[in-house]
């Protein structure tokens, strides 16, 4: 009886989590075995090509060759979304610092304008960096009438622009965590570390981060993964010309229509984060503390 | 004797959204040995946590001068000052052990690894807490807590450590016993200290002299017993220790003076004849309290006194009339 009601109860938590996380996780893998159509969808019979094609590239006479380009495609995803991690973090904890220091009124004010660009569409606001950034654009147009430059800057189309668009779009998911810590640090910790001879620097080596640190490690996990299988600030602001997994995936269910291979593509990257997120949860228990 | 801590005409105000401009302190002077137990004494909001936080510097002064050990400390903010602060909310480091927490002050100074594990485990032996050096804060008891938050400040070996109610989040039986536990380390350390509290039990117990303050102003300083037993206004006569302030007019005096005296210098005695006492009136309401009986006496003159008194026999009954006495000097004349 009691076994039963507690299975009634919990099953509403089971339910959300298998239909929405657990079945187009299942339904994923699945795909990732399959053959793939010529005009997309998945059909008989299983297969590991999907995956042999990750790393090999097959010659005309049938053999296999080992070919780095969709390595190297994830590495620099990883190294892009690492790079959104940190310029976040650092952009992030002062701003999130400044908002804790204000009156709560103001607080309030200044927290709403983080998450005002969660009210306009992604896309929206990723093509307006476009505009901004492209030769006739608002910073060019801004420098050359100061006279700064003659010739527009190719601020467009590169690894930076696309860094620049996921930091753009991801900083509230940093600010957030961090602020929602750092509220909760005892002010007199502060002013006891000062009163016991700290300087700046070492309040916040000492003190702050370290408190704030949990925050931090919540934000840098829901930016990181999200930045990592993103496409729409590569699409746009990288111009297509460099690919990065989140393109390449969403490539394949569209253009490419290589279902399986595109499975295949977010299995790979799914497990890679959750071996990192892994490796991390057990560096927490290590430590003993967050 | 040297003097410590110099505050010349000190004033202080903050301008607040609810009622603009508030003046916390009134151009204040005060002078703090070196290697006393001085108290701040007065009730909340009358200035002496502001003061505290003056000296620790933790806010600027709006006018005047504070000199701590002979230099100007204005330019100097809490960090450079000789001077540790023990909080209230002890505000120790949560995510540091004990140890950790004491060694903090002392890594800041740049103080050698090897001294610095001597200096924690001398600071934590004075506060008796040698056991609970790898302890993390949140498993120590209130009391506990505290004294680590003493041994934190006091392990830089400072010229003045600053107590700011240090106390009040004791039961009263730890209270009794840190206090007892403050005034040995004190002795001890040679250290000044200077204590904030609204507790005048507290600070006749435990201080060397006592400034007690009201509204921003410092009304009276010195030791404790010149403190009890000459009170120089009304409001101090009130708030140290309980007293009767009786008009003159009462006692058939000069209308415009008020006169103090303690409810334990009271007599109390049943009227017999005419001519007896200070002043005449009727048992209001009798009070046992173990050792001592309060008597409330409504005199005819209109105004109530209280009278503590022992082994009066037989017992005196509400609603007697009585006449009350008090030996001649016991008695002070008050300016307002």
């Amino acid at each position: 009886m009691n076994e039963n009601r507690t299975l009634a109860l919990i099953a509403p938590a089971f339910l959300v989590i298998g239909v929405f996380m657990v079945l187009p996780l299942c339904i994923a893998v699945v795909y990732s075995f399959m053959t793939a159509n010529p005009y997309g969808g998945v059909s008989m019979p299983l297969t590991f090509d999907a995956y042999v094609q990750f790393l090999f590239r097959r010659d005309f006479d049938d053999s296999l060759m080992f070919s780095w380009s969709y390595v190297i495609i994830i590495i620099r995803s990883i190294y892009l979304a690492a790079a959104t991690t940190i310029f976040c973090l650092m952009l992030g904890l002062p701003v999130a610092w400044y908002i804790v220091c204000q009156s709560l009124q103001r607080r309030r004010i200044l927290l709403f304008f983080v998450t005002l660009p969660f009210w306009i569409n992604t896309l929206i606001r990723t093509y307006c960096w476009v505009l901004i950034l492209r030769d006739e654009g608002l910073a060019n147009n801004f420098l050359k009438s100061l006279g700064i430059i003659t010739d527009p800057l190719p601020l467009l189309y590169n690894d930076g622009s696309i860094l620049l668009g996921l930091v753009y779009t991801f900083l509230p998911f940093m600010i957030l965590p961090v602020y929602s810590t750092l509220e909760r640090i005892d002010p007199r910790l502060i002013e006891v570390a000062y009163d016991l001879y700290a300087n700046r620097y070492a309040v916040f080596r000492r003190v702050i981060w370290p408190l704030a640190k949990p925050g931090a490690l919540v934000g840098a996990s829901i930016v990181f993964a999200p930045a990592l299988g993103s496409f729409l600030a590569p699409d746009l602001l990288g111009g297509g010309k460099r690919l990065l997994i989140g393109s390449l995936v969403q490539m394949q269910f569209t253009t490419s229509r290589n279902w399986p291979f595109g499975a295949a593509l977010s299995i790979v990257v799914t497990i890679g984060v959750l071996l990192i997120f892994l490796a991390r949860s057990r560096k927490v228990k290590e430590e003993g503390r967050p | 004797m040297r003097s410590m801590i110099d505050i010349v005409d000190v004033s202080k105000s903050f301008t607040t959204r609810a009622a603009g401009l508030v003046t916390a302190l009134h151009a204040v002077n005060l002078t703090i040995r070196d290697n006393e137990f001085f108290t701040l004494l007065g009730p909340s909001g009358c200035g002496k946590t502001t003061l505290l936080r003056l000296i620790g510097g933790f806010e600027a002064p709006t006018t005047g001068e504070i000199r701590i050990a002979d230099i100007d400390a204005a330019p100097l903010p809490p960090q450079k000052r000789p001077v540790n602060t023990v909080f209230q909310s002890y505000a120790l480091f949560p995510h540091m052990t004990i140890a950790e927490n004491v060694a903090f002050g002392l890594e800041m100074r740049r103080v050698p690894k090897a001294e610095i594990d001597h200096r924690v485990r001398e600071a934590l032996s004075m506060v008796r807490l040698n056991n609970y050096a790898s302890r993390s804060p949140r498993q120590l008891s209130g009391g506990q807590q505290q004294r680590v938050a003493l041994a934190r400040a006091l392990a830089p070996r400072p010229k003045v450590l600053l107590l700011d109610e240090p106390l009040s989040a004791l039961d009263l039986k730890l209270r009794k016993e840190m206090q007892s536990e403050l005034k040995r380390l004190q002795q001890e350390t040679g250290i000044t200290f200077v204590l904030v509290t609204h507790d005048q039990e507290e600070a006749l117990a435990m201080s060397d002299r006592i400034a007690v303050m009201s509204a921003g102003n410092v009304l009276q300083v010195g030791e404790p017993r010149g403190i009890y037993d000459n009170p120089q206004s009304r409001f101090v006569a009130d708030f140290i220790g309980e007293s009767n302030v009786i008009p003159g007019a009462v006692l058939g005096r000069d209308p415009s003076i008020m006169i103090a005296v303690r409810p334990e210098r009271i007599a109390v005695t049943p009227a017999v004849s005419a001519g007896q006492g200070r002043a005449r009136g009727k048992i209001a309401s009798v009070t046992f309290l173990g050792l001592d009986t309060l008597y409330e006496v409504a005199l005819d003159g209109g105004s109530k006194v209280r009278s503590r008194c022992r082994d009066i026999d037989p017992p005196l009954i509400a609603g007697q009339s009585v006449v009350i006495d008090w030996p001649s000097g016991v008695e002070r004349h008050l300016m307002d």
